[in-house]
């Protein structure tokens, strides 16, 4: 399933945004996402499915003013 | 001091964590700074590199309340969704809001200012809102659920200081009660003060300190502009008159001529 990680295209196996974030290596990092431009809870995770062609956002802390 | 959303400052500083020369100096800044806030952001992250996860492992040691902005964006939309991913970052309910109109001079989009002030309070946010000393725009924002107002200085990144001294003080004189930040355009602990000399409840400043030739000294020295400031504004400053009025007795003077 190809769908766009921060974007870039990335090819991963089609599962749970919780299967996807453990395929690209965020493990227990903090961050946040958003799909398609709405924002996935992290308690939503687990049972979010994500779709061929989906734009997924994965923010983090970062410096600011 | 004015509460912020229930919480009482230690400091009248909030301090931006962006463009410093090394996070050892940015800590160091905070420290001699003594800011009780700081701001943050939210940027993509690498599951491979992750230097979101170090730099926030510098912040949670800073002993001081965070304030997540939403810098960059452009959109009521943008702005709304990335406060809503920032609290579940941060575990805060506090959100600077920016909602950019212009990109040469940064300044805000005061109409989806507004808008997204009052979704995000409706969400249960406390909104921080980036605006400009426009009264009626101020109104608004209270109207909105704004518990607090931060208008510019003058354009963020520019170090220019107080642009409009009257707007920045008819502001403080429409609302004596609400907590007021002069937010952005502040380059000299000269301006830190004069803005806390107007009565304001804070600064917020970030530029000023990361760029200098000495992150750490000049933390230190708005630390002492922001005190000396709010100091003043306590002490009840005397008015400016236009002329000159002997400070030295003239009574008692001998006659000598």
């Amino acid at each position: 399933m190809k769908i766009n990680v921060n974007g870039k295209p990335q090819e991963l196996k089609s599962g749970s945004l919780s299967d996807t974030l453990a395929e690209l290596g965020y493990g227990d990092a903090k961050i946040a996402t958003a799909v398609n431009a709405e924002f996935i809870p992290a308690a939503l995770r687990d049972t979010y499915a994500l779709t061929e062609g989906d734009e997924l956002e994965i923010l983090a802390p970062m410096q600011g003013g | 001091m004015k509460q912020f959303y229930g919480v009482t400052l230690k400091t009248p500083l909030m301090l931006g964590t962006a463009q410093y020369p090394s996070p050892a100096i940015l800590a160091d800044a905070f420290k001699t700074s003594c800011a009780s806030v700081a701001t943050v952001s939210l940027r993509r992250e690498s599951g491979r590199d992750k230097s979101g996860q170090g730099f926030w492992s510098i912040i949670r040691n800073l002993d001081v309340h965070i304030l997540p902005n939403t810098a960059g964006c452009y959109t009521v939309k943008e702005a709304v969704t990335t406060a809503h991913m920032a609290r579940e970052i941060f575990d805060t309910k506090w959100i600077k809001l920016e909602v950019i109109g212009h990109t040469d001079t940064l300044q805000p989009n005061v109409f989806g200012l507004v808008e997204a002030a009052k979704i995000l309070t409706q969400d249960g946010f406390e909104v921080f809102p980036y605006t400009t000393e426009d009264l009626v725009v101020a109104d608004k924002l209270l109207d909105a659920g704004c518990q607090v107002l931060m208008p510019w200085g003058a354009p963020i990144g520019s170090g220019q200081g107080l642009n409009n001294l009257q707007g920045l003080r008819s502001l403080r004189a429409h609302f004596p009660d609400i907590p007021l930040v002069v937010d952005a355009g502040i380059g000299l602990p000269s301006h830190a003060a004069h803005a806390m000399e107007l009565g304001y409840d804070a600064v917020l400043l970030n530029t000023a300190v990361a760029k200098a030739g000495n992150p750490v000294e000049m933390a230190h020295a708005m630390a002492l502009a922001v005190e000396a400031g709010q100091a003043a504004a306590i002490a009840d400053p005397m008015e400016p008159r236009d002329m000159a009025a002997p400070s030295t007795p003239v009574i008692g003077k001998a006659f000598l001529t």
